[in-house]
C-alpha cells in the first residue's frame, strides 16, 4: 500500500510509489473524468476555422444537466441567470479543457512512470515523480475525481458511519473506499506542496 | 487622465445623477461556499496558492467557510471578481459572485 506523497527534499520534487494494482486505479478513474468531461455536449467543434472558432463564443449558458458536470462547473451568479448563462458561456469550455487536459497528464505521467497499458505482473512498482507543478495538476485533478464520486454517491457531511457500516461487498461501500483512498492521497500532496 | 487648460467654466449636466459618482471602489466580492467533498487543508492551500494569502489569513477564511457555511474571499471590480471565480472553480471549489453589501 502507498504512503501517499512527500517531498524530496534535495531535488523538490513530489515524489510517490504506487502498487501496479494502486496506479491502474489511479489510470481508471481519471480516464473515466476524461471520457466525461469530453464526452458531453459542449466540446467545441473541431473542424472549424480556427480564426472563426477564436471570435465564435457559443459556450454553453445552460446549466449541463449531469450532476457532476454542475459541481465541477457551478453557477456562478446564483440570482442572475442572464449573467450566469453569459458567465458559463465564456468559461464552461476552458474549464473542461483544463479538467480533462489535468486528468490525462495524471495518465502520461502513470504510463511513463512504467505503468504497462495491461497489468499483467505481480509484485509491479510504479514511482512516480513530479515537479511541483505538475503535483499542483495532479492535486486539481484529484479533486474532481473526488468531486465526481462524491456526487454520484450522494456524500454529505458527517456520514462516514453511514458508509462505514455498508456490508463489504456493495459496490457503493467500495467506490467510498475508492473515494477516501483518493482523499487520503490529496491529504498528503498538500501537506507535500505545504512544505 | 489629460488635464485641458480652458476659459469657459465647466459645463454641468443638469441630469447628472451625483450618486453614480461615487461607487463602491469594489462592489463585487466573490463567494466561496462549504461542500462535503473538499478537504480544509486544500481548501487553505487554494487560498494561499491563488489569492497569495498568508497561512493565518488562508486558515481563518477556510473556518468561515466549514462554520458559517460561506466566506467572502476576495473583492474587486467584476471582472476581477469573475477571474477569481473562474480560478475556484479550476481548483474544483464552489464559488459564486455577489454584488458586496
Amino acid at each position: 500500500m502507498t504512503t501517499g506523497f512527500a517531498r524530496h527534499r534535495r531535488s523538490g520534487r513530489v515524489i510517490a510509489t504506487f502498487t501496479g494494482f494502486e496506479a491502474d486505479l489511479l489510470r481508471s478513474l481519471a480516464g473515466q473524468l476524461v471520457e466525461l468531461l469530453r464526452n458531453e455536449a459542449a466540446v467545441p467543434d473541431e473542424h472549424a476555422d480556427p480564426l472563426e472558432a477564436m471570435f465564435d463564443f457559443t459556450g454553453p449558458t445552460e446549466e449541463p444537466e449531469d450532476p457532476v458536470l454542475l459541481r465541477l462547473f457551478p453557477t456562478a451568479y446564483p440570482d442572475d441567470g442572464e449573467a450566469a448563462s453569459e458567465f458559463r458561456r465564456f468559461t464552461e469550455g476552458s474549464l473542461r479543457d483544463g479538467k480533462a487536459n489535468a486528468a490525462a497528464s495524471v495518465i502520461d505521467a502513470l504510463e511513463e512512470a512504467g505503468l504497462p497499458d495491461e497489468l499483467a505482473e505481480d509484485g509491479l512498482v510504479v514511482d512516480v515523480e513530479l515537479e511541483p507543478t505538475e503535483a499542483l495538476t495532479w492535486m486539481k485533478s484529484f479533486t474532481d475525481v473526488r468531486l465526481a464520486l462524491a456526487t454520484r454517491l450522494g456524500v454529505e457531511d458527517g456520514d462516514e458511519e453511514y458508509w462505514h457500516r455498508l456490508p463489504d461487498d456493495d459496490p457503493r461501500a467500495q467506490a467510498h473506499d475508492i473515494y477516501e483512498w483518493v482523499g487520503y492521497l490529496q491529504e498528503t500532496l498538500v501537506a507535500a506542496l505545504q512544505d | 487622465m489629460e488635464a485641458v487648460a480652458t476659459t469657459s467654466p465647466v459645463e454641468v449636466d443638469p441630469g447628472l445623477d451625483t450618486a453614480d459618482l461615487v461607487v463602491p471602489a469594489t462592489p463585487w466580492v466573490t463567494v466561496v461556499w462549504n461542500d462535503p467533498v473538499n478537504l480544509m487543508s486544500y481548501v487553505t492551500f487554494v487560498f494561499q496558492q491563488h489569492f497569495g494569502y498568508p497561512r493565518k489569513k488562508a486558515e481563518k477564511l477556510m473556518m468561515e467557510v466549514h462554520e458559517d457555511g460561506r466566506s467572502v474571499v476576495s473583492s474587486g471590480t467584476r471582472e476581477e471578481m469573475e477571474r477569481d471565480v473562474q480560478a475556484m472553480h479550476e481548483y474544483g471549489l464552489w464559488a459564486t459572485i455577489s454584488k458586496s453589501e
